[in-house]
């Protein structure tokens, strides 16, 4: 259709759904319903169509997959699309999220509903275009267009603190991020193309890389976010309306991951081996740090942020490690991750919608009211500690394998991240759910609506099926991460050799 | 025996200046002959004037280089660009103006014919091939343009700001003609060929001095930093439609006229003038961006921003490369959209016949004029550079250039200050999406509505099809080379 691939189709349908919904007239009310059935259809539409992409998806294959290229800038930068083992997932996760958060908004919002669906699904077309992206440039625009719509979703539906951070959020990745475009000119200059499947054949000189690198990790370190510029992301997810929270938690903490999966790691192969200390010594000092910084929270919310944190901790640390357990492990824990952690933040909008607060103290006893609830948040919670039998806990542990293999010492104070990680949780959980039920405004409270255990469910059944079976991820990350580790172990032998050969080329 | 067309010089580079010549003398009459009530038919006359000659500069061949005038004129791609720029900016500013000198009832004649006298100008010094052509270009631009600043006559405040820029800009003319005499008097010629050959065999200390003075005159003309004192006050001075004029249409041909002196007389001695022009795209894009945070009026605020705009363009002009033209190049492009809808919005803010100017007055725009607010929210964005607005390919190609020529050092202070300046446009987002709304403002008049959903759609579209722009920025780079 007009030369159009399915993965076009997929930055197109949330585009149309917004329009359509711009063009709703009548009054508040009806225009509100309309609205959010068209953003549940358009989102839902859209997850249909990235199933149809990942049935001609080739899981086995390590190559680009579904390419789809248009004359765009230059000759050089071209409007290109297409999935591999890293980012089909991620697109899927996406697109499987959005619709629980269309749904996770469903009462919560009030006003102006109909700008709330449209910035939700234009953020869509932004983050499945990151991951779509085989052009650097393209992938820049996207990765920086999504900041628009955030912005606007913090600063317009969030809480008291709304403006602090929605500013704190834009200018703090907008900084990261404008080092990673000089990057990528730099790039364009010395290669010729902004092409992302040219580039991974390309060797840049060692001394380019480093700068390089450092300029992209300016950038994926704030998006990830990384100790000690993670301070934006407690301020956005406190401030976020719910499903605000859940795509910051779901999926743009992963396009930091992502960044490093498909620039940093295969493109800049001798710097990452340089830096990877560095990055060691900053996840476990984020592990560590964070999830003591979260046992102190009296904020639901907050506590789930710097755990957040700290599980990213996890995952760059499993990039880093540069074996194939490590890596595994950082792409298993951020599919786990952009589960769980949204799971827990529906769960506080439950709970907030219900109470219009977040404040741990304001909860207690709710299980003899809640108990749906209480084992949907149970499951959640065990998953964010890392249980085995749920998905958190493959993640982390491959992570940790990973990290062993490349240092021991590293993963033996990661580890403590763990430990931690239980406190913190489940304390959060016995504060909330266990104890007497004594507030009296917490007498009258409902447990689940049908429209919640809709929302809920899938992502319980999800969490426990990747937990004993986690294979079926594993298997489509396999194949991109075999040919990233040939492609490093290549370019790393290469300039050993080349170092090795100077002095008796002289 | 010398024929007709041997004596007389080749007239048809000059056809648009020409056209807009007679235009305008007839203008004159009609307008002295039916005196004020000829406002509104010199308008329309000076617009669909504005709009022919448009349409002959882009009827112009666009491969080749012509001179006529025994060299004095120039016309190529690049002035086929830039004259398209001018024209659009001043046709743009008499369907802005329109609607509201009519409501301040200061609706005279005069204003069409000063716009399109100054547009003469300009067009002559974007043209222009030798010093003297180049002077006399800026100075009809000027003169004109000191008027139009004080045009709101009953005013103070508009009157000082012509005083103001009248007695600046003669300085900084005067400056430049300085700087343009000592250039002369070390290499024997006004022409630009003639000074890049003679640059080729020495360039000595003199050189040097006028080309500082020659700098500082343009630097005045762009306002860029350190000469950008007059920019806040006359910004804010004169009546909001000659604020937008100013912020485009002259500014396309300072930059035109820029790059005619440096790239294409002084091309060999890069060396001397890439340091003040490095220096003054830092000061002015750090000056520009910081300066802004603290101000209140929105026509102050887009001083500032056009400060450090012209800091981003020079960019380009300090790589003294292709790219680095071309990159300025499709920077004023899109410089022009996101301006000219920008005050076709601020122009719009109007109730019960009072003009509001302050960033307070936007408050809560998005509850009462969502598209409006929609149209203003992708102008600030875009000028904060962030993707997919057609603003972040501006940034894009000059910092591109800044990288490849080895600038590194001034593309990351360029993206720091642009970090710093989305700060403050931000803010008029923020004011308009998060804040209370107040009473709605009266309906767009026509003419803002034409000029706003022009700028809108290459504003929010330009990544859709960045092709043909870029393609046409490319070529007039390519002509200069």
């Amino acid at each position: 259709m007009l030369g159009l691939g399915i993965l076009s189709g997929l930055l197109i349908v949330p585009l149309c759904g917004a329009a359509f919904i711009l063009t709703l007239k009548g009054d508040e009310e009806s225009v509100a319903r309309n609205s959010r059935w068209a953003a549940l259809a358009t989102t839902v539409v859209t997850f249909v169509l990235s199933l149809v992409a990942w049935g001609r998806y080739d899981a086995a294959s390590a190559s680009f997959q579904l390419v789809e290229s248009h004359p765009w800038l230059a000759e050089t930068i071209r409007f290109k699309l297409g999935v591999d083992g890293f980012s089909m997932p991620l697109i899927l996760l996406t697109t499987f999220l959005m619709p629980f958060c269309i749904g996770a908004s469903w009462t919560s919002i009030h006003v102006r509903v109909k700008e709330y669906f449209v910035a939700f699904l234009v953020l869509e077309t932004t983050m499945i275009g990151v991951f779509a992206s085989l052009d650097l440039l393209l992938f820049y625009l996207f990765f920086e267009a999504g900041l628009i719509p955030m912005f606007l979703i913090i600063g317009i539906w969030g809480g008291a603190r709304r403006v602090y951070a929605s500013f704190k959020f834009f200018l703090y990745t907008l900084l990261g991020s404008v080092l990673m475009l000089l990057a990528v000119m730099a790039m364009y200059w010395q290669a010729g193309t902004t092409d992302i499947p040219t580039l991974l054949q390309y060797r840049f000189p060692v001394g380019m890389q480093t700068w390089l690198w450092l300029a992209f990790f300016a950038s994926f370190a704030v998006k990830m976010p990384m100790w000690p510029v993670h301070t934006w992301l407690p301020d956005a997810h406190v401030e976020a309306p719910t499903a605000g929270s859940v795509i910051l938690a779901g999926i743009l903490l992963k396009m930091g991951g992502y960044g490093f999966i498909r620039i940093s790691l295969p493109m800049l192969p001798v710097a990452s081996q340089d830096f990877a200390p560095l990055v060691f010594a900053l996840s476990v000092i984020a592990i560590i740090f964070t999830s003591l910084t979260a046992l102190m929270q009296t904020d639901i919310k907050k506590l789930i942020a710097y755990s957040s944190v700290a599980h990213m901790g996890f995952v760059t640390l499993g990039l880093f490690t540069l074996n194939e357990q490590g890596i595994q492990g950082a792409l298993f824990l951020m599919i786990s991750h952009g589960i769980v952690a949204s799971a827990l933040f529906l769960c506080v909008g439950v709970v907030y919608d219900r109470m219009h607060t977040r404040e741990i103290a304001a909860y207690g006893g709710l299980v003899k009211r809640m108990p749906l609830y209480a084992v949907a948040m149970m499951v959640f919670t065990m998953a964010n500690v890392g249980l085995p039998g749920t998905s958190g806990f493959v993640g982390e542990f491959l992570s940790m394998l990973g990290a062993f293999k490349a240092n021991p010492n590293v993963a033996f104070f990661s580890t403590f991240g763990i430990i931690l990680s239980a406190a913190y949780a489940l304390w959060l959980y016995a504060r909330v759910i266990y104890g007497k039920l004594e507030k009296p405004n917490l007498q009258g409270i409902l447990d689940l609506d049908t429209r919640e255990k809709l929302i809920l469910a899938p992502l319980v059944v999800l969490t426990i099926y990747y937990g004993v079976h986690p294979a079926p991820v594993l298997d489509v990350f396999a194949p991109s991460t075999d040919a990233l580790m040939a492609g490093m172990k290549a370019a790393l032998a290469n300039t050993q050799t080349a170092a090795a050969a100077l002095p008796l080329a002289r | 025996m010398p024929t007709v067309h041997s004596v007389l010089p080749s007239l048809a580079p000059l056809l648009p200046e020409l056209i807009l010549s007679v235009g305008v003398l007839l203008m004159i009459l009609y307008g002295a002959w039916r005196g004020d009530r000829s406002a509104e038919s010199v308008s329309i006359g000076a617009l669909v004037l504005l709009l022919f000659a448009l349409f002959v500069v882009l009827s112009q061949p666009t491969a080749g280089r012509v001179t006529t005038l025994s060299g004095a004129f120039v016309s190529d791609a690049f002035a086929k660009v830039m004259k398209s720029l001018v024209l659009l900016g001043s046709a743009a500013t008499i369907l802005l103006a329109h609607d509201f000198f009519k409501r301040e009832q200061i609706d005279r004649f005069e204003f069409p014919v000063l716009i399109v006298l100054c547009t003469i100008g300009m067009m002559v010094m974007v043209s222009a091939n030798d010093l003297i052509a180049l002077y006399l270009g800026l100075e009809l631009q000027s003169l004109a343009a000191y008027v139009i600043a004080a045009f709101h006559r009953d005013n103070a405040k508009s009157t000082e700001a012509g005083l103001k820029y009248f007695v600046l800009g003669a300085l900084s003319s005067g400056m430049l003609l300085y700087g343009a005499s000592l250039v002369y008097g070390f290499t024997g010629t006004v022409s630009f060929p003639g000074i890049v050959s003679a640059l080729n065999e020495n360039a000595g200390l003199g050189i040097v001095l006028g080309i500082v003075f020659l700098a500082a005159g343009v630097c005045f003309k762009m306002a860029a930093v350190p000469f950008h004192m007059w920019t806040p006050d006359v910004y804010e001075g004169s009546p909001t439609p000659v604020t937008a004029f100013f912020a485009t249409a002259p500014k396309m041909a300072a930059v035109a006229m820029t790059v005619r002196v440096f790239i294409g007389a002084m091309p060999d001695v890069t060396a001397i003038w890439q340091q003040i022009f490095i220096f003054v795209a830092v000061v002015s894009m750090a000056l520009g961006s910081f300066a802004a945070i603290g101000q209140r009026s929105i026509k102050r605020l887009m001083a500032y921003s056009s400060i450090a705009n012209i800091g981003y363009a020079l960019i380009g002009l300090a790589c003294g490369s292709e790219e680095g033209i071309s990159g300025l190049v499709t920077y004023m492009i899109i410089y022009l959209a996101m301006t000219l809808g920008t005050f076709a919005i601020i122009l719009s803010l109007r109730r019960r016949n009072v003009m509001f100017e302050s960033i307070e007055d936007l408050s809560g725009l998005s509850r009462t004029h969502p598209w409006v607010a929609f149209c203003l929210a992708a102008m600030m964005f875009s000028l904060a550079g962030i993707p997919p607005l057609a603003g972040f390919f501006a940034k894009f190609y000059v910092f591109a250039a800044a990288i490849k020529a080895g600038l590194v050092t001034l593309a990351v202070i360029g993206v720091v200050t642009s970090v710093v300046g989305a700060y403050y446009y931000l803010r008029l987002v923020k004011i308009m999406y998060f804040d209370e709304p107040k009473e709605p403002y009266e309906a767009m008049a026509p003419g803002l509505r034409v000029v706003l959903a022009l700028s809108s759609v290459v504003v929010v579209l330009f990544f859709l099809l960045p092709g043909p722009l870029v393609g046409v920025a490319g070529r007039a780079a390519r002509s200069l080379f």
